[in-house]
């Protein structure tokens, strides 16, 4: 049986690592959205438990709540696809943390909640370890304006959302947006990882070119 | 002076502007934010010194609140 194309793009994320830091509305669906594709091992990091209000918009199950996000998060991925490697890291992470947690990882996605946190990941990431990919998401609390949401590309950082709808208490996160700017990181991260996929020839196509 | 400013021309009537002034011109008032000139991070600390030229590719996020 010849190899299908999913089959062959599975297989080749199989090679790759991706960190992603925080496991919240961001982290969460998009760690899942790579578990599918097959992008082979996860790191996740965060230090918090799931709670009622989380289920809203993370890729969380109520059963599950009162659990640490990490270990909820990995036992969802591999219950989705138990191939998958994921290393769980319950814990704040520091600038120490995301150099050494990290260093193995092709890409990183930025998926934290606060400001502070993804202003430390972005300089951390661009300021001391050079040739890695970060993707970052900023901007997408509340619902609609789906038309503004886009990608802000600059060398080896990359910006996913509207870059102005922040949260309050009027404009909490909700799952369609979030999961609209946490899909878009993980398209990136396809972006970046499959550049040199070489795809698989259709079996038809082969046998043409053996006559 | 012409820049790229988040990946968007703009000219501005003066043949070079620190970053501070930059900002002060666009009228950004940000509180976190990071700066990159040319592809370089450039620090807080460096907003009154780094220097914008004609033909710089600057880019200034704001962050903000949510994931």
């Amino acid at each position: 049986m010849p190899v299908s194309y999913p089959e062959a793009i599975s297989k080749y994320l199989g090679r790759f690592t991706v960190g992603i830091a925080g496991c919240g509305g961001l982290g969460s669906n998009c760690a899942v959205a790579l578990a599918r594709c097959g992008v082979g091992k996860l790191v996740i990091a965060d230090y918090d438990i799931v709670t009622l209000q989380n289920l809203n918009r993370q890729y969380y199950f109520h059963d599950q709540i009162g659990r640490l996000k990490v270990h909820a998060l990995r036992e969802n991925i591999q219950r989705i696809n138990p191939a998958i490697s994921v290393k769980a890291f319950d814990m704040k992470l520091c600038v120490s943390d995301v150099l050494e947690l990290f260093a193995g990882c092709d890409v990183i996605v930025e998926a934290f909640d606060k400001a502070e946190m993804k202003q430390m990941i972005i300089e951390t990431v661009l300021g001391q370890m050079p040739g890695k990919y970060l993707i970052s998401g900023i901007g997408m609390a509340g619902w609609g304006k789906t038309d503004i949401i886009h990608c802000l590309r600059s060398d080896r950082l990359i910006i996913c959302g509207d870059g102005v709808s922040e949260v309050t208490e009027t404009l909490p996160v909700l799952a369609p947006r979030v999961n609209v700017v946490a899909n878009m990181q993980a398209n990136e991260v396809l972006e970046i990882l499959l550049k040199e996929f070489v795809p698989p020839l259709p079996e038809n196509q082969h046998e043409d070119n053996i006559k | 002076m012409k820049i790229t400013l988040n990946n968007r021309e703009e000219e501005f009537g003066f043949p070079e502007l620190t970053i501070t002034r930059l900002m002060a011109e666009k009228n950004f008032t940000f509180r976190m934010l990071v700066v990159k000139v040319n592809g370089e991070l450039v620090k807080r600390h460096e907003f009154d010194h780094k220097i914008v030229r004609d033909g710089d590719d600057v880019m200034i996020l704001h962050l903000i609140t949510g994931g």
